[in-house]
């Protein structure tokens, strides 16, 4: 199974998303992650969606999106000349004699500490989705995690290219 | 001008140039009713006995004339109720727009008085849909829904209307609806799909409801004389081919004649034109034309590749891409591949006359004889269906309106009420016949009263083998003969029912009774019930099991 990602431009509406979502449902396509954004285009905002799936499958996710009245433009985005990020929040238990490793981890990861309580660390990560995998590995190797909250996957093309709607 | 919302959508109504709508009033659409009732010199409304039959009636509608068919409901149940026409005519892709009512924009959301969220509902089974919240909206959003019915792949729309949005005013500007944008097929991919035709020694045509919809018949029979290329069809496309010409094989899938079966399986190059390789036609997906090439031409683009690999396609409107096709393919004579076709037609499935008791095909024969090449046919769904299918000598489009993808039973009856009114009421002209059954003429006989009231001559052949026949044939094949809820024991006596309706009624026996009895109904001007007594024991033949091949195929 490849990863995927997708780009899916559609109007601003109430409801575009719980259309694309119902479509990903009933054809039973499965989602890693979607995020929905606005663009620079007020009418228009972004679906980036990561999926798992075989060339066909892939294909129909396309090809069903794309048929949706309320879809602009839908890009199959090449992770080789895109940019993907996501955004962690890590909430790890944390004690004065376990402070000093989890911020040497931090450091080298270049995730930012933004709450120190009593009892727990929050830690803010900004990255590829591999780079989140392996931060939140590494961490629950040695210690507790408490919550998590992830974006999801966001991505641009490299690139001055511009996507043309419908 | 400053209209009402209500008026605004009979304005878009005659705008889209549309004269017959079917619905079921109620609280939400009163204001609708109200401009109605105002214009029915303009729009006629047809009210059914039950919302689902008015959603098969504006489906059989436009099946039969190419047109959007048009039907209204309220909110809550009225909406609901139309579900299930919906999904039928999004399966087929029949164009269709249906406005329901909902309440009031300041009482959606809180679990008002028959309220419900029917565009969530409806969402996959439309092929759009809209919420009208002001007024405003309204009118665009209505062309909107129209246009989108027609456009490509055609299909249902359906188009929520709160109350205060028909009843509030704004300013209207008529406008003139633009023609449905063509889907023209790629030159370059049309000459690759001549290449393939041109090399082909064994060619199979076959072909779906996307010739009808495109109204592509003529070019389809060119190609099949120019380039000498057997065919056959899906149950979308009964009637685009005569049912004597050579080149017709027949029916093609499950309960599809041996030939076409055999000659897709043989076939080194399979051209399937406006047709999806649906799971009762490509049985099994993976050994589909096995031997063959396989080149789609569809209007859908998600249709390629979708069901069954594509090494070729042409994405457009069928018959903007034959048209395309026609010039570019080479004059051809496939003598050894007719010879093996020929074979195969002498071991194809005949089923045997009997004296003494109904048989369901010398029934439909001598529907055809007395009906003759004009009848328009409306089946339900079950045996009688596939019945229809294979024994009716289909001789024209848009003269065979069924259930397909859905597969509905209690289509037929609404259906065939939308076609009657579509094609005029005279029997004469044209006999509009039912073909069903006792298990789905019984999910929607109430329509009845919508034929009595509109003297709608329609001969409903009722084929009562007293049992649910296609369930009872799985049973009897694949599931030990544990005939389980499929014997329900009716003591229905069709002929009172049909008078109490106000209708006319027969029971037969034997086929000189049916015969009598038709011709009979074939002068009424009002809608007419013949029940047929059949043997439970009749079967669908020839069969292939799910999942099968041609190698698997039933044939006694």
């Amino acid at each position: 199974m490849n990863k995927r990602y997708l780009s899916v431009l559609v109007d601003n509406h109430a409801g575009v998303l719980a259309r694309v979502s119902s479509l990903f449902c009933q054809r039973g396509f499965n989602i890693d992650s979607l995020t929905v954004s606005a663009t620079d285009d007020p009418t228009v905002s972004r679906i980036t969606i990561a999926c798992q799936g075989d060339e066909t499958t892939y294909d129909q996710i396309l090809k069903q999106t794309r048929k949706l009245v309320e879809t602009r433009a839908i890009l199959s985005l090449d992770p080789s000349v895109s940019l993907l990020r996501e955004l962690l929040l890590l909430k790890v238990a944390c004690d004065e004699p376990t402070r000093g490793a989890l911020r040497d981890v931090a450091a080298i990861y270049k995730a930012k500490i933004i709450d120190l309580s009593p009892g727990s660390m929050v830690m803010e990560l900004t990255g590829e989705p591999d780079k989140i995998d392996n931060f939140i590995k590494l961490i629950a190797a040695d210690h507790e995690i408490l919550e998590m909250c992830r974006t999801g996957v966001t991505a641009l093309e490299r690139g001055p290219v511009r996507y043309k709607l419908d | 001008m400053i209209l009402k919302g209500a008026e605004i959508i009979t304005q878009v109504l005659i705008e889209e140039g549309v004269d017959t709508v079917f619905g079921y009033p109620g609280g939400s659409v009163l204001d609708l009713y109200d401009a109605l009732y105002m214009h029915r010199d303009q729009i006629t409304h047809y009210i059914t006995a039950h919302e689902q039959g008015a959603s098969h009636a504006a489906d059989g509608y436009a099946r039969a004339t190419g047109k959007t068919g048009v039907v209204i409901s309220t909110s809550g149940p009225g909406a609901t109720n139309l579900v299930t026409g919906i999904a039928t005519a999004y399966m087929d892709s029949v164009p269709l727009v249906a406005l329901t009512g909902n309440v009031s924009t300041s009482l959606i959301g809180r679990d008002s008085f028959q309220e419900v969220f029917i565009t969530g509902i409806t969402m996959p089974i439309t092929k759009h849909n809209f919420i009208v919240r002001r007024v405003e909206d309204l009118a665009d959003t209505l062309r909107k829904a129209f246009a989108i019915a027609q456009e490509g792949r055609k299909g249902p729309v359906l188009v929520d209307l709160p109350k205060d949005v028909m009843q509030n005013s704004c300013e209207f500007t008529p406008k003139t609806p633009v023609a449905p944008k063509l889907h023209e097929a790629e030159e370059s991919a049309v000459a690759a799909a001549a290449a393939l035709i041109n090399e082909s020694k064994r060619p199979l045509l076959y072909f779906g409801g996307g010739v009808q919809q495109s109204g592509a018949g003529e070019e389809l029979r060119a190609l099949i004389e120019k380039a000498d290329i057997p065919a056959c069809y899906t149950l979308m496309a009964a009637g685009v081919l005569g049912y004597g010409e050579r080149n017709n094989l027949g029916l093609l899938g499950m309960h599809g004649c041996f030939t076409s079966n055999k000659a897709a399986d043989q076939a080194d190059l399979i051209l399937a034109v406006g047709t999806r390789f649906s799971d009762r036609v490509a049985l099994n997906t993976q050994k589909f034309g096995r031997n063959a090439k396989i080149l789609h031409m569809d209007i859908d683009p998600s249709e390629v590749g979708k069901n069954v690999r594509a090494d070729a396609s042409v994405v457009g409107d069928i018959k903007d891409a034959l048209t395309k096709l026609l010039p570019l393919v080479s004059p051809a004579v496939h003598e050894e591949w007719h010879e093996a076709i020929d074979e195969w037609k002498k071991q194809d499935y005949t089923p045997t006359d009997s004296e003494t008791t109904l048989k369901p095909h010398q029934v439909i024969g001598a529907i055809c004889d007395i009906a003759g090449e004009n009848a328009l046919y409306v089946t339900d769904v079950g045996q009688h269906q596939m019945w229809a299918a294979q024994y009716i000598r289909h001789t024209q489009p848009r003269h065979f309106l069924t259930s397909g993808g859905l597969g509905t039973m209690g289509y037929g009856y609404g259906a065939s009420i939308g076609a009657r009114i579509a094609t005029g009421k005279d029997n004469r002209a044209m006999p509009v016949v039912h073909i069903t059954s006792d298990g789905s003429f019984h999910m929607n006989m109430n329509e009845a009263c919508t034929a009595v009231s509109y003297n709608l001559p329609i001969i409903s052949v009722i084929m009562n083998n007293a049992v649910l026949g296609m369930v009872r044939q799985w049973q009897t094949v694949f599931y030990g003969k544990r005939y389980s809820a499929s014997e329900p024991e009716r003591k229905t006596d069709f002929a009172k029912v049909a008078e109490g309706f106000g209708a006319k009624g027969y029971r037969c026996t034997t086929l000189e009774e049916f015969r009598a009895a038709f011709a009979e109904a074939m002068k009424q001007t009002g809608p007419v019930w013949i029940e047929c007594v059949i043997d439970r024991e009749e079967r669908v033949l020839p069969m292939i099991p799910a999942g099968g091949t041609v190698d698997d195929i039933i044939m006694n």
